[in-house]
């Protein structure tokens, strides 16, 4: 009798996760893991996943949570829930997460880049029309190297009064950064890639960077390469950003460099970004903190959230429906009747969010 | 012990002599056995600080025309000096950024050794060479220990800008830090490249910053740093600079992580007052800041040692592809040198000619190409001499 019941379970399984899987091909609705994170992060993947629902974007979510446990051997890992996820669906979207200072673990931003090798950060960076800075004309990526460089973390005490940090370049990185920026590129219609570096001064390490720059651009003969020094670009840049197209750089320079150009356009607040890992996983995620003093309170900005889901259905080839979003939110700003506080407006993240989801109603 | 009393009765014959010179820069050290016995002997073990090079009412600066606009624009400095009577005279040191022997290098070092101030254009660095040619000017910095580079950057009255009414000053660490030149492959395809960070380094560059706020009665210092990674070394730096602000009771300290520093920069420059930092980030924030002001041609720099001074733009710009085309701004290396007279203490020369180079800033006509207009470089020497003559002391013919 109840072995009955547990095969009949058993069949009703399968059944299910037949149906699933047709849906899916036929469908093709995409599953992708959502990390919400923490503060004001709930909030906002709320609003994202409202407003994707209002497009009838063919997304599916499965929410997880990531928090730091200590794995077989001691070493700190993710939640093996939130890998499997991860390494199943290869697409994520993360809201903020906190660092506790004295946690004895290295910060969630850290982990995940290591459980999943993501060694390129793209940030596109356009201005916004609608929140005015002194900049209007700014159109570029920076990609940026994110698993060596000055960020290694090897530092060393040499004698009392006298700290060594290592800045480490390697063959293998340099190159693979510098092939998924040129892919970049390419997919994106962009027209030229400049290479980031100081090798006036740090000559072998910035100069094994750019050798192998110049070897994968001999590859891409369609895009145009350039080669820039750091303080040259920082100069241009802030008198006139529209010089450049796509960026890429090692670890340091591309963290000044990217913040640099969020500035720019209006801070993190209304910055997307992406981190590209092997294997093909991705996760797209908002930059800015978690603002714990307004968590909870309906006061966030979802629209850093949105540009980097954006991006994502950008990454998935979902073109059609990124453009509407992408668009809707665009038109909401420029139209500067509902705006966060933030942007200088003073309406809620639900009223915001519910005039976007309009926006894209009205647009079918 | 027989040395060190012949020493202190010296050090007391002498300091009315050489006054203020003497007592500060003397150094006794208790305990040094040496085996002279004449009091003159005994004369060249304490450390005097070289006199200026000051002869007949004339100082004598060392010149490196360096590479690009450089050797224009200092022909012009050279130009306004002499047409406005300038008591300075320049002793040239050609340095030819090609060659791979350090000889040229080492002719300038001796020859601002013997000066004591230098004005110098960019000598050019071949990154394409190997590792072992290192760039000419960090090896100046280096060898002379310029240990701080100050560069004051104010928004010019006459000139169109995004953000307006900048005014800060940036104090960056010239000898450490990632400009260590010390770099090795272990394994093929793996280069490692060391940034050192010391105490007495990092103590020197903080001390300067917090003496020159309470000196040009600034109220805030920032450190710029990113201890959040680079735990050691820049806590280090971090740390040094705690210290000294504990120091400093008047004046207000707080830090700042450098990714921040830029974006707070591009979007709020007017929060900043002083900025402290080491190497490489001082690099960033200064030509951030030079283009928030409105670019390389206008913002002077100066490096400062113990003993010697070398002044240059702030931005450090060979300039290859305006070289000889007659359109490079020369406010930034006429500014330089005003900041040189101001170091040799000749400040009515200094200020006759800031403020002819600000006066004429304001004619919109006279601007340079980089600042938006269409004036060559002899147009704007040519208006500010104009300006000192008629300021009315003794100049030559224009």
């Amino acid at each position: 009798m109840i072995l009955r019941i547990i095969k009949i379970l058993k069949v009703l399984g399968i059944g299910y996760r037949i149906f699933c899987y047709l849906t899916h091909t036929f469908l093709s609705i995409q599953t992708v893991t959502l990390i919400p994170g923490d503060g004001i992060g709930p909030e906002i993947s709320t609003a994202v996943m409202k407003i994707f629902e209002a497009a009838k974007a063919p997304i599916q979510w499965e929410e997880r949570n990531v928090t730091a446990i200590k794995g077989p051997g001691g070493r700190w890992m993710i939640p093996p829930e939130a890998k499997e996820s991860m390494n199943k669906n290869k697409i994520g979207l993360k809201g903020p997460l906190k660092t506790p200072i004295a946690a004895g673990h290295p910060s969630m931003n850290l982990l995940l880049r290591k459980t999943f090798d993501l060694y390129a950060n793209v940030r596109p960076c356009v201005s916004i029309e609608g929140y005015k800075t002194p900049y209007t004309d700014v159109d570029l990526v920076t990609i940026r190297e994110n698993t060596e460089g000055e960020y290694s973390g090897i530092e060393h005490l040499i004698v009392d009064g006298v700290v060594q940090s290592i800045k480490l370049i390697t063959e293998e990185a340099s190159r693979r950064i510098a092939e998924y920026a040129f892919e970049y590129a390419r997919n994106n219609q962009r027209t030229s890639v400049t290479a980031v570096h100081k090798a006036n001064i740090m000559r072998m390490s910035d100069g094994l960077f750019l050798r192998k720059c110049r070897e994968v651009a001999e590859n891409y003969k369609d895009v145009k390469f350039t080669e820039m020094y750091l303080d040259t670009v920082c100069l241009n840049m802030v008198q006139d950003p529209s010089h450049f197209d796509v960026l890429v750089m090692p670890n340091l320079y591309g963290d000044i460099l990217s913040d640099l150009c969020a500035g720019l356009i209006g801070g993190l607040g209304v910055t997307p970004s992406g981190n590209i890992g092997a294997n093909g996983v991705a996760i797209f995620e908002s930059v800015h903190g978690t603002a714990p003093d307004i968590a909870g309170k309906d006061l966030a900005n979802p629209t850093a959230l949105l540009l980097s889901a954006v991006m994502m259905l950008r990454h998935m080839g979902l073109h059609g429906y990124a453009k509407k979003i992408e668009t809707a939110c665009f038109d909401t700003i420029r139209d500067e009747k509902v705006l966060t506080k933030d942007l200088g407006g003073n309406a809620k993240c639900s009223e915001f969010t519910a005039d976007i989801c309009r926006r894209v109603q009205d647009m079918d | 012990k027989h040395t060190t009393i012949m020493m202190a009765t010296l050090t007391k014959a002498f300091k009315p002599i050489l006054g203020r010179q003497l007592g500060n820069t003397a150094k006794l050290f208790p305990g040094l056995s040496c085996t002279c016995n004449t009091p003159t002997e005994c004369l060249f073990i304490v450390y005097l600080q070289p006199p200026p090079a000051k002869y007949g009412g004339r100082h004598t600066v060392t010149l490196i025309p360096g590479d690009g606009i450089g050797p224009e624009l200092l022909n012009h400095v050279r130009e306004l000096f002499r047409f406005s009577c300038v008591p300075v005279d320049f002793e040239v040191v050609h340095v030819n950024s090609a060659s791979t022997s350090e000889d040229d290098i080492n002719n300038a070092i001796m020859a601002i050794r013997r000066n004591g101030v230098a004005l110098k254009g960019n000598v050019e660095t071949n990154h394409t060479m190997p590792p072992n040619h290192k760039s000419r000017n960090n090896l100046l910095r280096t060898s002379l220990d310029l240990y701080a580079n100050m560069m004051h950057c104010q928004s010019l009255p006459g000139v169109q800008t995004r953000h307006k009414n900048i005014d800060i000053i940036i104090i960056r660490e010239n000898t450490e830090g990632e400009y260590s030149n010390l770099e090795h492959e272990s394994v093929s395809g793996v280069v490692e490249s060391l940034k050192i960070i010391t105490r007495n380094n990092s103590l020197r560059i903080a001390d300067y910053a917090f003496r020159l706020a309470r000196d040009k009665g600034r109220r805030r210092v920032t450190a710029v740093h990113k201890a959040n990674i680079m735990k050691l070394g820049d806590g280090l730096f971090l740390q040094c600079c705690k210290e000294v602000a504990s120091g400093y009771p008047d004046i207000e300290f707080d830090s700042m992580i450098v990714d921040n520093t830029t974006m707070q920069l591009v979007s709020k420059p007017h929060q900043f007052d002083v900025m402290v930092m080491p190497n490489l980030y001082g690099n960033v924030v200064s030509n951030v800041c030079a283009g928030l002001v409105g670019g390389p041609g206008l913002v002077p720099g100066a490096n400062y040692g113990r003993d010697y001074a070398v002044f240059e733009t702030a931005t450090r710009n060979t300039g290859k592809s305006i070289a000889n085309r007659n359109i490079a701004n020369p406010t930034a290396m006429l500014l330089a040198s005003c900041l040189m007279l101001d170091h040799l203490k000749l400040h009515d020369y200094a200020n006759m000619i800031r403020g002819a180079i600000l006066t004429t800033m304001n004619e919109t006509r006279l601007h340079t190409v980089d600042i938006g207009g269409q004036g060559t470089t002899s147009e704007v020497v040519q208006s500010i001499m104009r300006i000192i003559q008629s300021g009315g002391p003794l100049t030559t013919e224009i």
